[in-house]
């Protein structure tokens, strides 16, 4: 058993290098991109549809709308209601999701190949003609506010909204993709058609094909299915109105959001970050390695590791398209939450100053990501997803064959001046769900202030 | 490696048993530049006495603890090496897995049998009560802080008979696992984490034969333990019982609950088929019923929890507000007596059957993690003895008919042998099913 092999860990051999899958590129006569990847492992086709419709664009007074216009994609459409289209999605062994996200509405299916085409379309009549029928509207609808009713007995949704809330206050990433209540109620079936009518344009959409299937075979199904979807006459990049401009970081605060007799505290620590196509990119997704991001990175093995006071916590670099959030996630014994949340101030304002990374973190960081690269793009959905992001964040189409030449060229003095730029101890705002009473006292000793009690907003 | 309807998936393996009685599967596939590595112990929360629950659990988060030969977490080296590393634990079983680069299998091979080994003498009291901590806190986070996080709980303990394991779940009861001391830990790791009761899956960009010399290498030398005593069948149905939980939440739930067969046992397949015809998707009987027509339900699901020892098939309800489970229970049983009446239309089986062969295939295009080729090889040779059960496995789906779906139905979802679980806001015991009897979870 204590060989000589035994006793030293076993040297990794050179690193492979990872190439992300040739992407065949075309585009519609109507304007609409077909990205293709082949993939023959399995006799598998993931399908998505990527339209630049998430809540990002939502009206001001309207939070919610994109995502029910998603919802209500497959609630009737081509003369199909809403049980016959699943029926026949069904006949197929076709599984359909669609996904109404901050920048993006996704549209992903899976299938197997010799089903592929027949699929799609049906995915055409959702995107073209999708029936948006008062009646349904009215149940869909009803059942959003059932959904955010049950939301707001889960702290982590309380959490997560009472923090995009702090942290981008009246800006669209100020509210979740799936809306606010009031605000759901107040929408109306002609708001979704106006928003679909206006934002879901085949200019401005990405067709993306990962699997078994012919290049030929792609071609044709796309011109098929989506060949005769017309440009309406809002049409333009994006559709609505332009983004609206990113915001801006405010002053560090406490929220508290009282939850009587919680067994636990939901967390939420952050502030106002910059968008994916920062130039920064590389460096903030190491650093995030080193602070947070990992299982054995700084936070985690400080709250877990060493004091027990959690299942777990995680840091991450929440990039969107205009704008992004840092944050710190974890939900802690009631009892510890305060020093959980100062050891958490403590390790982010450490991490650009009195404790910068050190050569073997940066080591780590490297090898982590680098290494752990491949593993992003095993399976076709894996593939169609990351084709996705490119869409949704406008980034070049070598963005991933980029990515681990220029984690290794990040330097030290490059990492901790990303720190220093994107990390703003004197913005952070800590998000706690909890019970007030237990935590009141703890939480006014951060030094940032009483904490200011809130209700659910959701 | 091809599949068709009515085809066969290939899953291309070789198995072999080391002297030491550990089982080895191994599985050649090239696409990625990725390897798995998969072991099963056969030990879940089943090996566990009343009082002395969440063990097998509590095990699991100390294994990725300092073993003898490294000195950090069980993390530190394989994620410096482009690993990615989990486990879980559930009623019957104990999985670990790496998914690392395909340069860095025998790091992933030196950890795994390195804890196998020699995890005993380097576990430290402190570490113990750390990860006891850590799961007390997973408890609060995945279950009593939860809305109907309790429901399970309450579930298990009526559905099977308080000496039964599956009595309780997996995650323990807060006091037993403050009881527990670093000497019952060191006692269940000499009973059950040994080679004689474990099975290793590796698959991916691999030499078939480079890794079984390894593995002779690395985990050759692991004594073999005594395999563990078999533990009793679950009872095959239960006492009917009606109960109302008070929960934080706003609107009731019902859970309906039967005892049904056993992972791979006759029914199986026909009950998993029934649950997504009964509550898979829009087309679904429930759905349409009282969430599209009738609109008295906001969501539905059902399904059958295949386990060693004996499942169970439960139908999850929530009602819209202002309308009582009373409501919610009468339609479900309506529908579920249909169903055993008549059994399902010719549409919805052929519907059931092809969503049930992409799902198969999609989950197979990973080599690794939960749910992954060598988390499923594992599986197969666990519960059958047979790795390349992949075929057959579909085939039972394949070979469900009507009839046979009724017949299960019929046998194993009656309202005589039914537990009823009303899930209710604090206060609000009248939205529950009439006559039922308040339950405590802590």
């Amino acid at each position: 058993m204590n060989t000589p092999r035994r006793r030293e860990p076993p040297a990794a051999g050179p690193d492979q290098p990872v190439v992300f899958p040739a992407v065949t590129r075309s585009t519609l006569a109507n304007g609409l991109a077909v990205w293709f990847v082949e993939r023959r492992q399995l006799p598998f086709v993931s399908v998505s549809l990527f339209v630049p419709a998430g809540s990002v664009i939502d009206p001001t007074d309207l939070p919610g709308v994109s995502s029910l216009t998603a919802d209500m994609l497959d609630e009737g459409a081509g003369g199909r209601s809403a049980i016959e289209i699943q029926e026949a999605f069904g006949r197929l062994g076709a599984t359909l999701d669609t996904e109404g996200g901050s920048d993006a509405m996704r549209l992903s299916l899976s299938v197997l190949p010799q089903h592929a085409s027949d699929a799609c379309g049906l995915v055409a009549d959702l995107m073209m003609r999708p029936t948006l029928a008062a009646d349904d509207f009215e149940r869909v609808r009803t059942l959003r506010v059932n959904r955010l009713r049950q939301l707001r007995n889960l702290p982590s949704a309380i959490a997560d909204q009472a923090f995009v809330r702090a942290v981008f206050g009246t800006h669209p990433y100020g509210h979740q993709p799936w809306g606010l209540t009031d605000a759901i109620e107040r929408t109306s079936v002609d708001d979704v058609r106006r928003f679909h009518e206006a934002a879901y344009q085949p200019a401005s959409s990405v067709m993306v094909v990962v699997g078994s299937l012919e290049p030929a075979d792609v071609a044709a199904m796309a011109e098929s299915a989506f060949g005769v979807w017309k440009n309406g006459s809002s049409h333009g990049k994006w559709g609505l109105a332009p983004y609206p401009d990113a915001p801006r970081g405010t002053p560090s605060r406490v929220i508290l959001v009282d939850r009587p007799a919680a067994a636990q505290t939901e967390l939420r620590i952050g502030h106002v970050a910059v968008p994916r196509r920062t130039p920064d990119y590389h460096a903030l997704v190491l650093l995030n390695a080193i602070l947070g991001g990992q299982f054995v990175s700084r936070i985690n093995l400080n709250l877990r590791e060493q004091k027990g006071y959690t299942y777990g916590a995680q840091t991450a670099f929440d990039f969107r398209r205009i704008a992004g959030a840092f944050v710190l996630q974890t939900s802690v014994q009631t009892d510890a939450t305060a020093d959980a949340a100062r050891e958490s101030l403590n390790e982010i304002a450490a991490v650009r100053g009195e404790r910068p990374p050190t050569a073997d973190e940066m080591d780590f960081g490297r090898a982590t990501l680098t290494r752990g690269f491949a593993r992003n793009f095993e399976t076709t959905d894996q593939i169609a997803r990351a084709l996705t992001q490119l869409a949704t964040y406008d980034l070049p189409d070598d963005t991933f064959n980029r990515f681990v030449p220029a984690i290794r060229a990040v330097e030290a003095d490059e990492l901790i001046m990303a720190a220093q730029r994107h990390l703003h101890p004197e913005e952070l705002i800590v998000v706690a769900v909890g019970d007030a009473t237990k935590l009141e006292s703890g939480l006014s000793s951060l030094g940032l202030g009483a904490p200011i009690v809130t209700a659910v907003d959701i | 490696m091809t599949t068709m309807e009515g085809q066969r998936i290939d899953i291309p393996f070789r198995k072999h048993i080391l002297g030491n009685r550990l089982q080895v599967i191994i599985h050649e596939d090239h696409t990625c530049p990725l390897a798995a590595v998969n072991l099963w112990y056969h030990v879940g929360s089943k090996d566990e006495v009343a009082g002395r629950t969440g063990f097998a659990h509590l095990f699991e988060h100390l294994m990725f603890e300092p073993s003898k030969h490294f000195g950090t977490t069980y993390f530190e080296l394989l994620q410096r090496a482009g690993g990615q590393i989990n486990g879980s634990t559930n009623t019957d079983r104990t999985n670990y897995w790496e998914l690392v680069p395909s340069n860095a299998l025998e790091l992933a091979l030196w950890m795994e049998s390195d804890r196998m080994a020699h995890m005993l003498p380097s576990l430290t009291a402190t570490a113990f009560e750390t990860q006891r901590d850590v799961v007390l806190n997973e408890r609060r986070q995945n279950y009593e802080n939860r809305p109907y996080g309790l429901a399970i709980i309450a579930l298990s303990e009526a559905l099977f008979p308080a000496d039964h394991p599956y009595h309780w779940i997996t995650i323990g009861a807060p006091a037993d696992l403050r009881e527990a001391t670093l000497e019952d830990v060191q006692a269940f790791f000499r009973r059950f984490y040994h080679p004689a009761n474990a099975s290793l899956a590796i698959a991916g960009d691999v030499d078939p034969d480079a890794v079984l010399a390894l593995v002779e290498d690395y985990f050759g030398a692991c004594s073999a333990g005594e395999a563990p005593p078999e533990v009793a069948q679950a009872p095959t149905h239960t006492t009917p019982a009606r109960l109302v939980l008070e929960d934080r939440v706003d609107l009731p739930r019902l859970y309906s609950a039967w005892l049904t067969p056993a992972i791979f046992a006759d029914g199986d397949a026909d009950l998993d088929l029934a649950s997504d015809i009964l509550a898979g998707g829009k087309p679904s009987r429930l759905y349409r019923r009282l969430v599209y027509e009738q609109r008295i339900a906001t969501d539905v699901s059902a399904s059958q929890n295949s386990r060693e020892l004996g499942g169970f098939f439960a139908v999850v309800v929530t009602a819209v507000p202002g309308v009582g489970l009373d409501v919610i229970d009468r339609a479900v049983s309506g529908e579920l007596e249909t169903f055993a009446r008549e059994g399902p239309a010719r549409d919805e089986l052929t519907r059931a059957k092809a969503l049930t062969e992409t799902a198969f295939v999609s989950r197979l295009q990973r080599v690794g993690g939960f749910g992954g080729r060598s988390d499923q090889l594992n599986s197969y040779n666990v519960w059958l003895g047979d790795p390349g059960y992949f075929t057959a496995d579909l085939d039972r789906y394949r070979h469900v008919t009507a009839q046979s779906i009724r017949e299960a139905a019929a046998r194993h979802l009656q309202t005589d042998r039914q537990v009823t679980l009303s899930v209710v806001p604090v206060g609000h015991a009248d939205l529950a099913v009439p006559g039922s009897n308040p339950v405590e979870v802590s």
